[in-house]
């Protein structure tokens, strides 16, 4: 039973959590920008630039943790434009956010040509180690998968507990839910709506881009082009999945990551060598789908996701 | 309710307010004084200006001139925080209420600074409890606003300014969308407010509640004051004709000869998806020469019983007879044969098309009538001169029949509509809230009309949540709650406050 043994080696879990953690942060930023009320399709590529910047910082002969911090920079920056677009200016956020991951995509393939011209294999960083964490890890199967990761995987639950926390436990959330619900109430207790909105997209497009940064310096150790591979839309799909609710999202990327590191493996089982690999490729997707279909039904939707609000206009 | 000396504070004062919107002076030069314990009216009919004039107040406009003061200090233009502050609280007429929060959260919402830790739960019940109590505003603060009734959201909103310590209360026609029994306790809550020292600005065009609940009136016609007047020393009569600048005659039908049942319902359920209730259990007859009121808190099911009748919605139970057939296949278009009128609720959304001329909204509902399109081609000649028409015999002002709707006003586009529903001499009519939003002059001559059709011996159905229309045109009354009809009133046989039972629910259970 091949199957029985993948799920109960450590390694599988491992892996899931590994693969887990850039869909995460990058979750828990599409989540924060559509509770306020602002769907964020420039995520696809604010998560290259994030992948980029955090890369060829390190790359220049800064720390590993500045990597961190210019690429959450670098999504800000995408983000303050999107936010600028989309909430003063109040343009279609389909269009807005599509043009963002096009301008921010080739903005890092640009940029990487310009400052490598004459690479043929992208150079190496050294990246984030795994930090075991004493006693803890010493659990058997999930001390492994869930102790022994890098710092960075750390941090992306760290932000789930954080968000999870402003969003429900605090004014600041308490505000930015209304936004995304219901922005006339907002304004009408004298709070800007402006404000909460760009900040979320802003703070969410932070977090889009330390996803991104993850790949780059985490689980792999160099900048590929297309290494981010639709794990954007991904994302959009788990903030639904979850009910924009952080704890199911969380679980949701978790689920995702877990099919994709079975597929992986059961594609060295002999079934591997009967189903073109084509097939395994397929199976976290038709997964999500199913699942989305049958999770995401009775999800509360932000009431006013998607529609710009015009101060003075009723 | 007490005297006021002229020695009392002034709390609130308005000098010189003008706005104005393009070609539309919405505010001209508007001053009044407000004094501690005092409640003002602010009378006019839709349009005057009062909601502008209570959005200046609260910074969602700014003004184009003029100065608001507020316990003696100036009021920032456009700033919502500082009238916040300076302890004004608006209870807004569509409330600004988020539905996916719980009560508490919506009353709590922006009160404590946005960076601080943690939101303080247990300290804002109580505060939320003590001020329920000492105002009678009874509410769960656990509940969803979403899954509230009408009253309790309003009850949220006076909570919500009452927990910001608002010395000054503006409601905007808060009994609009309340039963008589529920304005009851609006008003006995404003009692209370009034005793602890709050000021009370009531918006509204209802004359009674005005004369009811306030000290001082001040009656607003086109953006002007035109009068202002103690309580006391004035009436209703005199009142309503400052408002509307004319004598008012109101419609009085003559008593109704009704014929022959021209459409019925029995025993019909119906649920369309997407709406919250459905109706059950219906019987209903329509007469000839008879109009019969529905009366009835919005969102009980008037909805789909109209839906029903125009053919946007079939039974799921039950049957339905026109003319003493049973329905087979029934659609909007199957309706329209019958010679069924409509007056749809919203004249924006259902009833005509923004970008469309005056004559294609006319013939919107009969573009495949013979005489308006041949083997597939439109006899523009005909749709025109159909649409001249309507204008005339209907009295809407507008630049021509080429001229887009959306530019008409809302008493106009009524018309139009009205003009659409009735050119044909329909038999049935289905009246949904033919006169909401419109002003006095518009309303009557709509009623009028009505009361014509069903002398000429249409069958009409009227729904409004307007008690004091149904009480004047409706020959039989029925009363429309959770879905439920009530059994039919002779005009004259029941009085607002029974009404008001039934819209709330009680009596269906004895009566079923």
């Amino acid at each position: 039973m091949d199957i029985v043994d993948i799920l109960l080696s450590a390694s599988f879990w491992a892996a899931a959590v590994r693969i887990a953690s850039p869909l995460i942060f990058a979750t828990m930023g599409e989540l924060i920008c559509e509770r306020a009320g602002i769907l964020n399709l420039g995520i696809e590529g604010i998560m290259v630039i994030g992948a980029f910047a955090g890369w060829m910082t390190v790359y220049m002969g800064f720390g590993l943790w500045s990597g961190v911090c210019v690429a959450m920079a670098s999504g800000m920056l995408f983000g303050l434009l999107h936010g600028t677009l989309t909430v003063p200016f109040g343009l279609s956020q389909h269009v807005v956010g599509l043009g963002i991951t096009l301008l921010a995509t080739s903005s890092a393939y640009y940029i990487y040509r310009l400052a490598l011209p004459a690479v043929s294999s992208p150079p190496r960083i050294v990246p984030f180690k795994p930090f075991e964490i004493p006693v803890l890890s010493q659990i058997p199967i999930f001390g492994q998968a869930i102790f022994n990761q890098t710092p960075l995987t750390y941090l992306a639950f760290g932000v789930v507990v954080i968000t999870a926390f402003v969003l429900y436990r605090t004014p600041l959330g308490l505000a930015l839910r209304s936004a995304g619900d219901n922005p006339a109430a907002v304004e009408a207790q004298g709070l800007s709506v402006t404000a909460l909105r760009m900040g979320a997209v802003i703070v969410g497009s932070g977090l889009m881009a330390v996803g991104g940064a993850f790949l780059t310096m985490s689980a792999f150790d160099s900048f590929f082009f297309e290494m981010v591979n639709g794990r954007g839309w991904i994302c959009i799909a788990l903030v639904v999945f979850g009910a924009w609710r952080p704890g199911k999202a969380l679980l949701g990327a978790l689920l995702f990551a877990a099919f994709d590191a079975l597929q992986i493996r059961l594609q060295q089982t002999e079934l591997g060598a009967l189903v073109p690999y084509q097939v395994f490729l397929m199976i976290p997707y038709v997964l999500s789908i199913l699942a989305l279909i049958l999770m995401s039904r009775r999800a509360e939707v932000p009431a006013a996701l998607m529609i710009p609000y015009n101060r003075g206009e009723r | 309710m007490t005297n006021k000396t002229e020695a009392q504070d002034i709390v609130l004062r308005l000098n010189g307010i003008t706005k104005t919107f393009g070609d539309l002076i919405a505010n001209d030069a508007i001053s009044f004084d407000l004094r501690r314990g005092e409640v003002i009216a602010l009378l006019g009919e839709n349009g005057a200006g009062k909601t502008t004039l209570m959005n200046i107040l609260f910074g969602h406009y700014t003004a184009d001139a003029g100065t608001i003061e507020a316990f003696g200090t100036a009021l920032p233009a456009g700033a919502t925080g500082a009238a916040l502050k300076a302890g004004l609280g608006m209870v807004h007429q569509h409330f600004a209420l988020v539905n996916n929060l719980t009560v508490q959260d919506n009353i709590v919402l922006g009160t404590a600074p946005l960076w601080s830790l943690g939101i303080g739960r247990k300290a804002a019940r109580t505060r939320i409890k003590q001020l329920s109590d000492d105002f009678g505003l009874s509410v769960d603060p656990n509940a969803k606003v979403g899954s509230l009734s009408v009253g309790e959201r309003q009850r949220v909103e006076i909570l919500k300014a009452l927990y910001r310590d608002a010395r000054i209360l503006i409601l905007d026609e808060p009994t609009a969308v309340l039963t008589p029994q529920e304005s009851d306790a609006l008003f006995d809550t404003l009692q209370k407010a009034v005793q602890l020292g709050l000021s009370v600005i009531f918006i509204s065009h209802k004359l009674h509640e005005v004369m009811a609940i306030s000290d001082r009136v001040i009656v607003l016609r086109h953006g002007k004051i035109v009068g202002q007047a103690s309580t006391s020393d004035t009436s209703a009569h005199d009142l309503a004709e400052l408002m509307v600048g004319q004598e008012i005659v109101k419609p009085v039908p003559s008593d109704a000869s009704p014929g022959e049942t021209l459409f019925s319902m029995h025993g019909v359920f119906a649920h369309p998806k997407g709406q919250r209730t459905g109706v059950r259990n219906i019987n209903l007859d329509l007469r000839a020469g008879q109009i019969l009121g529905l009366a009835g808190v919005s969102g009980n099911g008037q909805g789909v019983l109209a839906d029903l009748l125009s053919g946007q919605t079939v039974p799921d139970r039950g049957d339905m007879r026109l003319g003493g057939q049973g329905v087979s296949s029934w659609s909007p278009r199957a309706a329209l044969a019958a010679d069924i009128g409509r007056i749809p609720e919203d004249r924006h959304t259902t009833g005509s098309i923004a970008e469309f001329s005056l004559t294609e909204n006319v013939i919107l509902e009969r573009y495949r009538d013979p005489e308006i399109s041949k083997a597939g081609w439109m006899r523009w000649s005909a749709a025109e001169s159909l649409a001249k028409d309507v204008i005339d015999r209907f009295d809407v002002r507008c630049p021509g029949p080429d001229a887009r709707i959306r530019l008409l006003s809302g008493g106009n586009m009524q018309k139009l509509i009205l003009g659409r529903a009735l050119e044909g001499g329909p038999r049935i009519i289905l009246a949904n809230q033919p006169v909401r939003g419109l002003d006095i002059g518009a309303v009557t001559y709509v009623q009028n009309r009505l009361i014509a059709a069903r002398d000429a011996g249409a069958a009409i159905l009227l729904i409004s949540e307007d008690l004091d229309e149904i009480l004047s045109l409706a020959d039989v009354i029925r009363v429309m709650s959770d879905g439920r009809l009530s059994p039919e009133f002779a005009r004259g046989s029941i009085t607002p406050i029974e009404l008001g039972k039934w819209m709330a629910g009680e009596g269906f259970d004895h009566a079923a």
